[in-house]
């Protein structure tokens, strides 16, 4: 099966493992991430008003993409994909809004926002199967305590998402056990790291990402898991040691595609 | 309500789609803010002051630039009012006036570290600069 696929910026930049694994794991699956030819930086935020409209056409551009080709839209990073599918929900309930955006692009055909939207975890869950996954695991992780981090972005707002249930997740954790891991059970996994302030006020965000960080040690936890740069970014910065590790990772750790790359 | 604060108030309102009036006072939405210490007025202070047009003190409060737009207060709404848009929609009203960027290149520099991601970047100029 092919998709189209939306890396962002950060995954050609500081998070280029994020990338790099998700295309190797995904290939060991069965599904070939076509990355979209020219896309455009999602922004990184959704700017949620109804008036703002160049700030949301570089999805509808990969959205239309994916559409013309006829193929399920998939990101990896979780800002991309928060951004990208409230632009599609947007598109599919405000007419206005809709109007405007065709107007700007003026495609051959307008779009309407049928575009299927994957987070790459949706992929793996709702397309793939978690059952095939585990199947396709060769170095089980062995029972090793992984604590998810959902953060914002990738469950909230749910009316829209509609990835998991907003306060009770559990993709993460039966992604986890699917390789071999153990999930940690803790109260923080879908709190904010501080996000972007970090630019202004680190030690705000500091403070946040530490009650994460600290939360998830305290009930046991080798390694945090997380879908987000920016997420793993402030839980690496904020003085607790516990190793932060993109999802890829442990899926290609555990499909058995990790040691390649490294020796590449 | 003076005709300004009315005209203000509806433009926020189109702005950001929200209907203040549902908000019936439980203060959940502050109650569940990452950024609450951090803010002058408080995600249910916002919510008030649109509804009663008191949008001026909001205009020039820096609690513009402390939400973190992670949409807790959206989603755990027992009255689907969602905050956040609205402290969008006054941050908009804002920045999208000349000269009154929250944030310009020229003060990236500084901030830099050589792990921050892009992402970070982006996302700060997205909520803080037009």
């Amino acid at each position: 099966m092919k998709v189209s696929y939306f890396p962002g910026c950060t995954l050609k930049n500081k998070a280029v493992i994020l990338d790099t694994y998700a295309r190797k794991c995904a290939e060991v699956l069965g599904v070939t991430l076509e990355e979209i030819e020219n896309w455009q930086c999602c922004g990184g935020v959704f700017t949620t008003s109804k008036d703002e409209v160049a700030t949301k056409l570089s999805s509808v551009r990969a959205l239309k993409y994916a559409q013309d080709r006829n193929q399920p839209l998939v990101s990896v990073c979780s800002a991309c994909h928060n951004v990208i599918k409230q632009t599609n929900h947007a598109i599919q309930t405000d007419a206005e809004f809709s109007d405007k955006v065709n107007r700007y692009i003026a495609p051959e055909s307008p779009y309407t926002g049928d575009t299927q939207v994957y987070h790459y975890l949706e992929l793996l869950r709702d397309v793939v199967g978690f059952d095939k996954v585990k199947e396709k695991v060769v170095n089980p992780l062995g029972g090793r305590k992984i604590a998810p981090y959902y953060g914002c972005l990738l469950l909230r707002p749910n009316t829209v998402m509609q990835m998991d249930d907003p306060e009770n997740p559990q993709i993460f954790e039966d992604l986890i056990r699917a390789l071999g891991g153990e999930p940690v059970a803790y109260s923080m996994r879908n709190e904010c790291c501080g996000g972007y302030v970090t630019m202004e006020n680190p030690e705000f965000a500091k403070s946040k990402s530490k009650a994460v960080t600290d939360n998830a040690t305290a009930f046991g936890a080798e390694c945090i898991v997380t879908a987000c740069p920016l997420c793993k970014y402030n839980l690496d910065k904020n003085g607790n040691s516990v190793p932060v590790v993109y999802f890829t990772e442990l899926l290609a750790e555990a499909l058995g595609v990790k040691e390649d790359e490294t020796n590449a | 309500m003076h005709k300004d604060n009315e005209k203000m108030k509806s433009e926020i309102i189109r702005r950001s789609g929200v209907n203040p009036s549902k908000c019936m006072r439980c203060g959940k939405c502050s109650g569940t803010c990452p950024a609450y210490d951090e803010m002058e007025y408080h995600p249910h202070q916002f919510v008030y002051m649109v509804e009663s047009g008191d949008i001026e003190p909001l205009l020039s409060s820096e609690s513009l630039y402390k939400c973190l737009s992670c949409f807790a207060c959206v989603d755990r709404c027992p009255r689907g009012v969602e905050p956040a848009k609205l402290v969008e929609a006054v941050r908009l009203s804002v920045i999208r006036q000349q000269g009154a960027n929250h944030l310009t290149a020229n003060d990236i520099p500084e901030m830099l570290d050589p792990d921050l991601p892009q992402q970070a970047i982006v996302s700060a100029f997205r909520k803080y600069t037009k």
